[in-house]
């Protein structure tokens, strides 16, 4: 059982295997469910229980280092590993809070939007999907990567397809493919290595593989996973799945998936390219960051513009998020531990800022049935909790100080500004950006705020249940604001991890 | 003192509590009025020197930083804001009280918050939240001209504050502190913070926010609007360059090119906002010298701009309030029926124009002895021109179109007890700090070693008032002429206009040509690129269409054949 021979009844033992067999098991369960709200109560409970797990995993990673454990105790490199560090501890937390704060908010939202009989099977492939992303950032061995991957892939084309636009299909249908390839090319990519070093393992590979450095082979697979990779994070220009999959998807599933699939693709874009290929060849040999560096400066400007122009709000976050991808990316490219610092803290920042906002037009979609730019007139009064929820994670998007959002650009930019140079021209574009993002979200405001409500039916406030976990998440935007030191901290610990080996 | 709290909580904590207590006016008149009193009572437990510092992102921050020239400001934005919100005092549910009262006293706050700021990150959130809440006391007036004046304030604002950012980060990373002290104009951090500086004290060609949201403003809420923003502004530029020679001439251009404007300006209000660029040039003017009497000469003058200015435009206020109408084609001959706040307004205009035993004569005499001292004979003329057009703009022009003139016939009454009460502490300071400068001098930031009242200084200032009344009177004596026809009598306003902007049009005609011209080829260019931008970036643009699965995976080869092809070159 556990790795190390330790005392087997220890739970605290067994938490890396606990993180994904909980919401694996529930899931199942949820799908025999008859009964939605019976389903909907598990999924909670299995979420709570993810996360409780997941800071546990962080606080015995903070105290004693990597916690390594041996699935059916066969010995790595030849049995599975599940390796938990600081890096990945970190994005298990974010998935798995992201997770704690939608699964109760989907309890209304989802009998709202989904019909009754669906609902059992809907809390089953969240609880997969959820338990595939928890799996890719766990696990040890880039096969069971490859597993995860699909597990959470397949079960994200179910619920996107669930929405209740007809487009919804289509949409999923669109990503299926995209997704499909993306992992297709991953697989092969994985395969490549197989062949060259004969290991899955992770930490093994990173030994082998300065070996072979030379070898074409390997810089072929290096290409596969990393256009795969970037397929799965929707990189400019490789994001065309995303913005129909975000704005047809029901409303907790866009939350969900918004805050936590595309934040671990990043990590494994991190995992596979720093750690496992290594920093030195990553950005010496292969030049990682001069390849990145201009589709991310492409994605954060034409995003942010193409943002700008869209009606349908949901829609309008979606092309947000390429955006905010490529800040992420734009750190990476940086290769400097403050770039990284970045990357890390925007994967939760960000996380918090759109969980935030596609829960308050989750709260809209409840009860005005449309986020188009028009409908949503006069809603300042109108729903004004809902609204100004919008608000502040819209200031957070835009990185208003005190927010969350600030927190990531400051580090961006100051990573930027040590670099010096050139890069001071990528400082400036940030902040214009930022100035753009403050755009399409004053649209939205304006529209909600300073535009009458033309029509005369009366709407309500949306209930406290997709209210409370609402503000939950409102909350974190502002604490982590202005508390950021914790977040720093373990962001630039991480960073320190997977930058080692080479310089600052 | 660490028993004071910080001088920006008390305003924010108030703030909190103003809109539970819509309900019962009476108690939220008595809190609101506590709010700046007990403010002012903590602040002067303060004492020089006081700090309270705190860690972010392993940056110290300094919330407080209590220096003479932070007190100095701290003490005038509590007086500013006490008279503000007596003036406020009678708002009721129609005019939006509880949203124009919160913002008012979190814009208080903020400026507050501003002046105390140790560092830029604490300076550059109070600059934004200026910004944010103070544009409510222009959007609450609810007109679509006022929404989108004060749309185009925030953008404004915002666009300072985040250049003012850029700045400190260049600073930051150049210095490695956050510190906000002494900048000059070295390097892109020097320059970035100038111009975030620049646009909140509404430097020339960055001035257009001011004349076009203050006079949207509500009546109440202009007058906010006219005591802290600009001058958190002066503050910052007087810690950060004073003596940076720029600043005198951009001052001399500020104290002058307003003159022409409000002459010919028909908004009251709206002349008003000239004029307080007017009195900003000579406070940038004096900052520039940068000598200790210059310093004292520039802060000194925004104390007291703070006082006349928020008088005249209290009394405008008034007229708006009771009568509707700012226009001085509109307005005349209310003397009849509001003698008060005639009376009010002339001590308003005495004061801004300087007249000795008025406070501007005891600031502005600084600023012009400091640039004869430090010998800069060629700005001294200039600025006593502007000191002229003071005269008549703003000490002739505003009471008597509003309250003289051609009697337009309105009959109203004085404006609420409120507003008489704010306007009659605003005039008793005016007066005060006139006849005993003493009080005034003994806050300032440097010593004081300066007689306002010497016979000079007296003689000169009489002299220009004698010889710019002299000429308004001329002026008008020559332009009232035609008045003998009636049709004409009741349009001599008009013709006043007309005639004024002829000199203008003569002297500023070549310069708004070439003026216009670049603006339109600027505005040219920006359609331009916001069209080419719509055609790829908008709804059917080629960036934001759905793309159909085949062209997607034809980007994914051609990524991957890109990449591979990089890695065999």
């Amino acid at each position: 059982m556990a790795g190390a021979g330790e005392g087997t009844g220890r739970v605290t033992a067994q938490l890396p295997i606990l993180q994904v067999v909980v919401p694996l098991l529930a899931a199942p369960i949820c799908a025999v469910l008859r009964h939605g709200r019976a389903a909907a109560w598990l999924a909670v409970l299995a979420s709570w229980s993810v996360l409780a797990i997941a800071l546990a995993l962080l606080g015995q990673v903070m105290a004693g280092g990597v916690v390594s454990y041996h699935i059916g105790d066969w010995v790595p490199p030849i049995g599975i590993e599940y390796r938990v560090d600081i890096v990945n501890a970190w994005v298990l937390v974010i998935v798995a809070s992201i997770g704690a704060v939608v699964t109760p908010y989907s309890v209304a939202s989802v009998e709202h939007e989904i019909a009754s009989r669906r609902i059992p099977l809907f809390y089953a492939a969240y609880l997969l999907c959820l338990s595939g992303l928890l799996g890719i950032t766990i696990t040890g061995d880039m096969f069971n990567v490859f597993v995860f991957l699909e597990i959470s892939s397949l079960s994200a084309y179910a619920l996107i397809s669930l929405g209740r636009p007809r487009r919804a299909l289509t949409a999923a249908y669109r990503y299926l493919i995209m997704g499909s390839v993306g992992a297709t090319f991953i697989v092969i990519g994985i395969g490549l290595l197989y062949v060259m070093t004969g290991s899955l393992n992770m930490a093994d590979l990173a030994g082998l593989l300065p070996g072979v450095w030379d070898s074409r082979t390997v810089k072929v697979a290096y290409g596969f996973l990393g256009v795969g990779i970037c397929l799965k994070l929707a990189l400019f220009p490789l994001h065309l799945w995303l913005p129909n999959a975000y704005a047809f998807a029901p409303s907790p599933v866009t939350a969900f998936m918004a805050s936590t699939a595309t934040k671990v693709a990043v990590y494994m874009l991190l995992r596979f390219f720093l750690s496992i290929f290594g920093a030195a060849f990553s950005f010496d040999v292969m030049a990682l960051d001069r390849v990145l560096l201009p589709l991310a400066l492409v994605a954060v400007v034409s995003m942010s513009l193409v943002a700008i122009f869209q009606v349908d709000v949901k829609r309008l976050l979606a092309y947000s998020s390429v955006a905010q991808i490529g800040y992420m990316i734009l750190g990476l490219s940086f290769a400097s531990i403050t770039g990284l610092t970045a990357t890390l803290l925007h994967l939760f920042n960000h996380a918090l800022m759109k969980g935030a906002l596609f829960m308050a037009l989750g709260c809209v979609v409840y009860r005005i049935g449309s986020v188009h730019i028009d409908a949503m007139a006069g809603l300042g009064k109108r729903m004004p909790w809902t609204m100004a929820a919008f608000v502040v994670g819209g200031l957070s998007l835009v990185g208003v100080p005190l927010t969350v959002g600030f927190i990531s650009k400051w580090y961006l930019i100051l990573g930027a500004l040590e670099k010096g140079g050139p890069w001071i021209a990528v400082a400036v574009l940030v902040l214009v950006t930022s100035v753009m993002a403050l755009v399409y979200v004053w649209r939205v405001v304006e529209a909600a705020y300073l535009r009458e409500f033309s029509g005369d039916e009366p709407t309500g406030e949306a209930p406290l249940s997709l209210l409370a976990p609402t503000w939950v998440l409102v909350a974190a935007n502002l604490y982590f604001g202005i508390d950021a030191v914790r977040t720093a901290g373990v962001a630039r610990q991480a960073a320190e991890v997977l930058m080692a080996g080479i310089g600052s | 003192m660490p028993s004071s709290l910080p001088p920006f909580l008390i305003f924010f904590i108030g703030a909190l509590v103003v809109p539970l207590l819509s309900r019962v006016p009476r108690v939220r008149m008595l809190w609101l009025v506590l709010i700046p009193i007990v403010g002012a009572l903590n602040a002067m437990g303060i004492q020089e020197g006081y700090e309270l510092q705190y860690e972010l992102l392993g940056y110290t921050l300094t919330l407080v930083r209590a220096d003479r020239l932070a007190i100095m400001f701290g003490h005038l934005f509590h007086l500013g804001a006490f008279i503000a919100i007596v003036y406020s005092l009678h708002l009721k549910k129609g005019d939006h009280a509880t949203v124009q009262h919160t913002s008012a006293v979190v814009y208080a706050g903020s400026a507050l918050g501003a002046v105390f700021a140790g560092d830029f990150i604490t300076l550059f959130v109070s600059w934004e939240l200026l910004a944010v809440s103070s544009v409510f006391l222009i959007w609450t007036r609810r007109s679509p001209r006022a929404v989108s004046a004060g749309m185009r304030y925030l953008l404004v604002h915002i666009v300072s504050g985040v250049t003012l950012l850029a700045g400190a980060m260049v600073h930051a990373h150049n210095t490695g502190s956050l510190d906000f002290g002494p900048m000059g104009l070295e390097g892109l951090a020097g320059w970035l913070v100038l111009l975030g500086f620049g646009v909140k004290a509404a430097f020339p060609l960055l001035h257009s926010w001011l004349i076009d949201a203050y006079p949207e403003g509500t009546p109440t809420g202009t007058v906010f609007l006219s005591a802290f923003t600009t001058k958190v502004a002066v503050y910052a530029l007087a810690r950060g360059y004073a003596g940076t020679d720029a600043l005198i001439y951009v001052g001399a251009v500020m104290a002058c090119f307003p003159i022409f404007y409000a002459v010919i300006e028909n908004d009251l209000r709206r002349t008003l906002g000239y004029s307080m660029i007017n009195q900003i040039g000579f406070m940038v003017c004096g900052i520039g010298v940068g000598s200790h009497l210059a310093i004292n000469g520039a802060v000194s003058h925004a104390f007291n701009d703070v006082l006349f200015k928020g008088l005249l435009f209290m009394s405008m206020g008034a007229v708006m309030h009771m009568t509707g109408k700012t226009k001085a084609s509109d307005l005349g001959g209310l003397y009849k029926t509001m003698p008060l706040t005639a009376t009010l307004c002339i001590i308003g205009a005495l004061s801004i124009s300087a007249v000795p035993l008025f406070n501007a004569f005891v600031s502005k005499s600084m600023i012009m002895s400091a640039l004869l001292e430090e010998h800069f004979n060629w700005i001294w003329p200039v600025m006593l021109f502007a000191s002229a057009g003071v005269v008549e703009h703003a000490g002739i022009k505003i009471p008597f179109f509003a309250f003289f003139a051609h009697d337009s016939g309105i009959r109203t009454r004085e404006p609420p007890w409120n507003m008489l009460a704010a306007m009659g502490v605003g005039a008793v300071a005016c007066v005060a700090i006139g006849v005993w400068p003493e009080l005034l001098y003994g806050i300032l930031p440097h010593a004081v070693d300066y007689e306002p009242y010497t016979a000079t200084h007296i003689l000169t200032q009489l002299q220009l008032l004698a010889f710019a009344i002299g000429a308004v009177a001329a002026f008008h004596h020559w332009k009232i002429y035609p008045a003998e026809i009636p049709s004409v009598n009741l349009d001599a306003d008009w013709v006043y206009r007309r005639a004024a902007a002829r000199v203008v049009r003569l002297t500023g005609g070549a310069v708004g040509a070439a003026d216009a011209a670049f603006r339109s080829t600027v505005i040219g260019t920006v359609r331009g690129v916001l069209r080419g931008a719509f055609r790829a970036h908008g709804p059917r643009g080629i960036l934001a269409r759905t793309w159909p699965a085949g062209s997607m995976v034809l980007w994914v080869s051609i990524i991957l054949a890109a990449f591979l092809l990089l890695e065999f070159l």
